[in-house]
């Protein structure tokens, strides 16, 4: 009896055993980036079950082609906004491409490559709706941003100051609460509204206003200590002049009429290494 | 990474963030949670050792319901079902309409706790205290009121103070609801705005909870010795 489970034991090990070295083996060479994307952004970095989707999604693979890695050699990593620079910093992503607007504040602990991208911040409404037509439209009316956005407040101190404002903790709450009618606009950068009313269940129901009132350049974030910021700026201006940004960007907003910025986009690539 | 001591920068968040305000958000969501939390609870325990079928079965599904329900789901229901679906207000005031649904969610969830914690504090009450108050004439209700009770709330301190630290740690949950003038809210803003400061802002909210915390401990362990009834 003693001797039967131990040999079961052993042979359970050894089929282990097997089946690992044979998940390894497939795999070629070892070769493995980490990307820091959103999850739950619609449009820009969104994980439906295990695929990923979205104009960050297909940009960040774009550019880990360019430095050599396939799309199956990609770790894709959730990067929460307030989580980004400490994946960085601690080398636990390779880069992040997560809606990561440049500041000199993040500067401080993270590198940039890029902008691949200059978004604007904009208001999203009922489709029914045509008294919002810019931020000035808003006095009185209630307003949902995600919280410790800086968007909400700005509307807030610059526009119109008796707009009251709701903080959800994510934007699907904020499109949730618009479509039910309890708030009148949601507002972030324009890119992001176009992805959330770009999804199945909010078409036809919501609408961007369509007048972008800020300027966000959003980068590629790599660890301080990366030599790959060249790389990626080639790889971004490649992206640029041979369509495929133009694609990406078509495919992800599909059906939404979204057009950014044509002033600013497709953006130059600013030099690494270059402190403004 | 830059350490604590040596950031001037440090300070200037403390100007620009008004982190006491947060923590007073807190305590007050707590506090009012606890409330409302210890008067349902009783309530329930009620119900739960009462001599009537139906209501021990009431207390009993709505302890099995809300104390296995995760908190974010009660808040997220409160605040998209019956906030934006179903336009149910407390308040005009949006602020004021969040925070109120706050306290609703907090006060339901913790309810469940406070049953059972009350539940326990009975079941130190020898049977032979509810029967001498049958003898001499009590019904239920006097005789749980008079004897049972204020017995079973002195041997249910120590759990009321695990539930109340629990309470003050989940009152942060508050953020899905909408108040976004809490602590984790602003931890977050923070953290986004100010990376550079990544673990001296963490370590402030951590040892704020912790100085929040500790006394409440001490304070239901000594309470609980004194008050222990001795048999």
């Amino acid at each position: 009896m003693r001797t039967r489970l131990l040999s079961a034991v052993a042979l359970a090990a050894a089929a282990t055993l097997a089946l690992s070295a044979c998940g390894s083996g497939s795999g070629g060479d070892d070769k493995k980036i980490t990307i820091g994307i959103k999850f739950d952004q619609p449009g820009l970095g969104f994980q439906a079950g295990s695929t990923y989707s979205g104009f960050d999604v297909d940009v960040a693979t774009y550019i880990a082609k360019k430095l050599g890695y396939d799309a199956d050699q990609i770790t894709w990593k959730e990067s929460p906004s307030a989580q980004r620079e400490s994946l960085l910093s601690s080398h636990q992503v390779d880069m992040v491409v997560a809606t990561y607007s440049i500041t000199d504040e993040r500067k401080k602990t993270v590198a940039f490559a890029g902008p691949y991208f200059v978004a604007g911040q904009d208001l999203l409404v009922a489709n029914d709706n045509s008294d919002i037509t810019g931020p000035d439209a808003l006095a009185g009316k209630k307003l949902c941003s995600v919280t410790g956005s800086t968007s909400a407040q700005k509307i807030k101190d610059t526009y119109a100051d008796t707009v009251q404002l709701v903080e959800y903790p994510g934007y699907a709450e904020c499109v949730t609460a618009l479509t039910s009618g309890a708030v009148d606009a949601v507002t972030t950068d324009d890119i992001i509204l176009a992805g959330l009313a770009a999804q199945p269940q909010n078409k036809g129901k919501v609408k961007l206003v369509g007048s972008p009132f800020s300027e966000e350049s959003y980068g590629v974030g790599i660890p301080q200590d990366s030599t790959q910021c060249q790389a990626i700026s080639d790889a971004i201006t490649s992206m640029i002049s041979d369509g495929s940004w133009q694609k990406f960007l078509d495919k992800n907003t599909d059906g939404t009429g979204y057009k950014p910025d044509a002033d600013k986009n497709p953006p130059t690539v600013a030099p690494c290494g270059a402190s403004s | 990474m830059r350490t604590l001591g040596s950031d001037s920068g440090f300070g200037e968040l403390f100007k620009q963030y008004d982190v006491l305000g947060a923590f007073w958000v807190n305590i007050q969501l707590t506090l009012w949670s606890a409330l409302f939390a210890l008067v349902i609870g009783t309530v329930l325990a009620l119900f739960r050792i009462s001599p009537v079928g139906s209501l021990r079965w009431a207390g009993t599904a709505y302890v099995t319901v809300f104390r296995n329900t995760p908190l974010t789901i009660i808040m997220v229901f409160l605040t998209l079902g019956v906030w934006a679906q179903l336009h149910v207000t407390l308040s005009d005031d949006l602020q004021k309409n969040f925070f109120r649904l706050a306290i609703v969610g907090l006060s339901v969830y913790t309810a469940s706790f406070v049953c059972e914690a009350i539940r326990s504090g009975v079941n130190t009450v020898p049977v032979g205290q509810a029967e001498a108050a049958r003898a001499i004439g009590l019904t239920f209700l006097p005789a749980a009121r008079i004897v049972i009770l204020p017995q079973a709330f002195r041997g249910s301190v120590a759990p009321l103070g695990s539930t109340l630290i629990a309470l003050t740690k989940n009152s942060t949950v508050a953020s899905v609801v909408g108040v976004s003038t809490e602590t984790s809210s602003l931890m977050k803003n923070m953290l986004e705005f100010n990376s550079s400061l990544l673990v001296a802002i963490f370590l402030t909210f951590a040892i704020g909870y912790v100085i929040l915390v500790i006394p409440v401990g001490f304070a239901t362990t000594a309470l609980s010795r004194r008050l222990a009834v001795q048999r």
